[in-house]
């Protein structure tokens, strides 16, 4: 598998790797059958994101993306955060072979589901705010790069 | 290998090197001896005695006669071949069924998948949680119109063996041809096509020490088949092109070294083999092994890691110059993990977290535990990282291993 030197370093060096006993969002996304599983708990105060943790069941673009995204995140507003897209990953990353987009799309989405406990945890309908998420793996070209 | 010196390559199911007497037996068939074997002149009779020569040897490792013996450019050739070739042939006399297991190679699968699409019915064998099958299953599946029996000798990626043998003579009272693609076995356990009551046999040289690109198929005297490539009378006029001499040459030397040595081989990959899958099924919680524990090619290790995944394993590994293989959808750029161990019963996570290990005749007990010291602090610190694994040590959720 062809992967950049930043994919490298944080699969050999991930960021944030564990939980957070005192998270107040934690989302877990992914499924068994195709293989990757993202897990990310968040403690957001007021309305930033103060800490971030993540535990991945994936291959190294999976376990890349999912420790760049708790980076990406770390310390930024909660809209901010929000708006974490898979590309914005994929970039960060300096690019994914186009097999391991949807762990990038996977990433976003870790983020977003975290987020969305976040609220109902808080009593609001997350809906609104977060939307919906799509499967990663039927993302054929829609919202992946490429 | 060439990259570095300290590469430890564990990944002989895959490919091996060719030995230096192999590569000196084919040196002269590039530059010197370059006739095409179908001249009638000095180089070129010299190019055929050369192709014929290892068509004796190959014939001596599998039990048959030099006629018997059909070279051809890899197993994969020899596969389509064999099985596209005898249901075109039967499908005329009104024979549309064929047998097969659920985990043969792709080769095989997808030459069924073709001929499903051609209106062939094919039944696929399930196989037991060692990856077995039973020559009873095959009896139980023939039909009055069953063209062709095909199951492979020892499995690429569990490496269990096929009880051949019986299911070869179950097809021969039924009058139903029997192939095997042996392309794992020949070279790493003892074939013999007539006592074990085979008809048509692939191999592939570049898993015993031979070139890539060479293959051959062996074919019990008097039983037709039809090309699956027309054109020139090579041959004997059953496989046309241009024989690949020095490949041919190749194939011949390996095969004679890899037979010659086979028991002493067998012996010393076993004992290797038992002591790596001891090692890593009790120093580690939660592995299991794949495939049949006895009936198994000596080079072969397969185990499930719970909780984690396999291409991180191989990434892992690879940073320490160590090359294995996974059964990992990850690795491989399709959603769905090994059919092989899918088929055994495994579930998805389970089989998303293998490793194959196969070693080759000169990989050192040194080579070995080197490997299995670097599982040993790979495989925790991929659990470490991991839900799934998180899971299953607070008792959040079962462990999944039988």
């Amino acid at each position: 598998m062809q992967y950049s030197a930043k994919v490298m370093d944080h699969f050999s060096n991930p960021r944030n790797v564990g939980e957070l006993a005192d998270a107040n969002g934690v989302g877990e996304v992914g499924n068994p059958t195709c293989g990757d599983i993202m897990k990310m708990y968040l403690k957001i105060e007021n309305g930033i994101v103060e800490e971030v943790r993540f535990k991945t069941f994936g291959c190294g673009a999976a376990i890349a993306t999912s420790s760049i995204a708790t980076e990406m995140i770390k310390g930024k507003p909660i809209d901010v955060a929000l708006q974490l897209s898979n590309k914005a990953v994929f970039e960060a990353l300096d690019g994914l072979p186009p097999v391991k987009l949807h762990c990038s799309v996977l990433a976003e989405q870790a983020v977003k589901a975290a987020i969305s406990d976040y609220y109902r945890r808080q009593g609001v309908d997350p809906l609104p705010i977060v939307g919906t998420l799509a499967d990663p793996h039927e993302c054929a070209g829609g919202c992946c790069t490429g | 290998m060439d990259s570095t010196n300290r590469i430890i390559y564990l990944d002989h199911a895959a490919t091996t090197p060719v030995y230096a007497e192999v590569l000196s037996a084919m040196l002269p068939y590039f530059c010197n001896r370059y006739g095409n074997p179908s001249s009638n002149y000095g180089p070129g009779q010299q190019a055929k005695q050369a192709v014929e020569h290892a068509r004796a040897q190959a014939a001596t490792a599998l039990g048959c006669t030099p006629a018997e013996v059909f070279f051809t450019s890899c197993g994969s050739e020899s596969d389509n071949w064999a099985i596209k070739g005898t249901a075109h042939r039967l499908a005329a006399e009104g024979k549309r069924h064929l047998i097969t297991t659920a985990i043969e190679h792709h080769a095989v699968l997808h030459s069924m998948a073709a001929l499903e699409k051609e209106g062939f019915d094919v039944t696929y064998l399930p196989v037991d949680r060692t990856g077995l099958v039973t020559a009873q299953q095959v009896q139980n599946a023939l039909r009055p119109d069953t063209a062709l029996v095909t199951i492979m000798y020892a499995n690429n990626e569990i490496g269990t063996i096929q009880p051949i043998a019986e299911i070869g003579a179950v097809c021969q009272n039924a009058g139903v041809l029997f192939h095997t693609d042996a392309v794992q076995a020949v070279g790493a356990v003892p074939i013999d096509v007539c006592a074990q009551n085979i008809d048509a046999l692939s191999l592939s040289a570049h898993k015993f020490n031979g070139p890539k690109g060479v293959g051959a198929l062996y074919l019990k005297k008097g039983t037709p088949l039809p090309s699956l490539i027309d054109g020139g009378a090579q041959e004997s006029g059953r496989r046309a092109g241009t024989e690949n001499v020095a490949g041919i040459v190749g194939l011949g030397a390996a095969i004679e070294l890899a037979t010659a040595q086979l028991a002493e081989k067998a012996k010393k990959l076993t004992a290797l083999r038992d002591d790596v899958i001891h090692t890593l099924t009790t120093a580690l919680p939660n592995v299991a092994l794949n495939g049949h524990p006895t009936l198994r090619l000596p080079n072969n290790v397969n185990l499930s890691f719970e909780g984690i995944e396999g291409e991180g394993m191989l990434m892992l590994l690879d940073m320490r110059g160590i090359c294995a293989s996974t059964g990992s959808a990850c690795a491989s750029g399709s959603l769905d993990p090994s059919h092989v161990l899918l088929a055994t019963g495994l579930p998805h996570e389970i089989a998303h977290g293998s490793l194959r290990l196969s070693f080759g005749a000169e990989s050192t007990v040194q080579e070995a535990q080197a490997a299995c010291e670097a599982l040993l602090d790979i495989v925790p610190r991929l659990r470490a990282m991991s839900p799934v694994w998180g899971d299953i040590i607070t008792g959040k959720k079962p462990s999944l291993l039988r």
